[in-house]
């Protein structure tokens, strides 16, 4: 397997679903090639960043009308 | 984790009726709901409707609310559809087109700025730096890249969910999502990557290169991640 080739089923392999016989392929060639395990092990990362990150500060006055929403909403039902 | 699995008993006392048990479950979810709509939208006012009918149609459907779903991930795919019908009606089908050809065809860049990154991602989160360069990132992407990688990655919706969602091809999502996920990559390793283990991309497999020099750093093998930070 050529690094152009692990690139095009990288998804596959990072969501855990790839061929179970090209997944042994994929791991021989990770085993031996360290800048496609640095880019998965990147991958990896970056999705875990934006899982992860609350960048946006929910403004204050927006949470008080969101709850006094729900607080109506829910004395209604 | 723990808090996600600590929903299920203030669930139970939501639905028998206690409103304290939903606030404080609107509390805990409320900010990354937020954030996720925030990041499609890339608008406050949009967003802040987004959010609140996403936890007012929570609230309607709370007794159809199946636990073997995590109620976070619930709560996402609602904001998700709600955030979509707000872009279709701003923009009409521009924004998410269809079938787009050259995603089916074309072939993904190679990744170039390959590096370990220096800092893992609770140590990065914990700056206000991180947060800036991930929203700077991923402004950069197109939006066909970044509602999908958003759908799949961030909201965790299936393969087959957010084609639909998108109206496109299951094939489409998984290229756009590659290419979205190398584009993050390649931006975001040239913030945090440790610019001394730098490494060549790999041009051919055929014969073991020699270490090579890059940016005055020898790049040798063995420095990558220990294996422990390879599974998510
Ligand atoms: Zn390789």
């Amino acid at each position: 397997m050529k690094c152009t080739e692990l690139l095009a089923i990288l998804n596959e392999y990072v969501d855990g679903e790839i061929d179970p016989g090209i997944c042994d392929e994929y791991r021989e060639h990770l085993d031996r090639c360290d800048p496609c395990q640095v880019v998965v092990d990147n991958i990896r990362k970056t999705i875990t960043l934006y899982r992860d990150a609350e960048e946006f500060e929910l403004p204050t006055d927006f949470r008080d009308r969101l709850h006094s929403a729900l607080r109506d909403r829910w004395r209604r039902r | 984790m723990s808090i996600v699995d600590s929903d299920s008993p203030l669930l139970s006392r939501a639905r028998e009726g206690d409103l304290t048990a939903f606030e404080e479950l609107v509390t805990r979810h409320e900010k990354r709901v937020y954030a996720v709509a925030r990041r499609m939208l890339r608008n406050d006012h949009d967003a802040q409707d987004v959010t609140q009918e996403t936890f007012l149609s929570a609230l309607d459907h709370l007794p159809r609310f199946r636990e073997e779903t995590r109620f976070g991930s619930w709560l996402l795919t609602i904001a998700t559809h709600a955030a979509l019908k707000v872009i279709r009606r701003r923009k009409g089908l521009e924004l998410v087109p269809l079938e787009d050809a050259a995603d089916a065809i074309g072939g993904v860049p190679t990744p170039e700025w390959i590096a370990p990154w220096s800092r893992s991602p609770v140590e990065l989160l914990e700056t206000r730096e991180t947060l800036r360069h991930l929203v700077a990132a991923l402004d950069e992407l197109a939006d066909k890249y970044r509602l999908v990688f958003l759908l799949r990655d961030v909201a965790r919706m299936s393969v087959r969910d957010t084609a639909a969602a998108l109206g496109i091809s299951e094939a489409n999502v998984k290229v756009r999502l590659l290419r979205a996920r190398l584009q993050l990559r390649e931006r975001l390793t040239r913030l945090f990557g440790d610019s001394t283990r730098r490494m060549e991309p790999h041009r051919h497999d055929e014969q073991p290169e020699p270490p090579s020099v890059l940016g005055g750093a020898l790049v040798t093998s063995g420095t990558v991640a220990a294996p422990s930070d390879r599974d998510i």
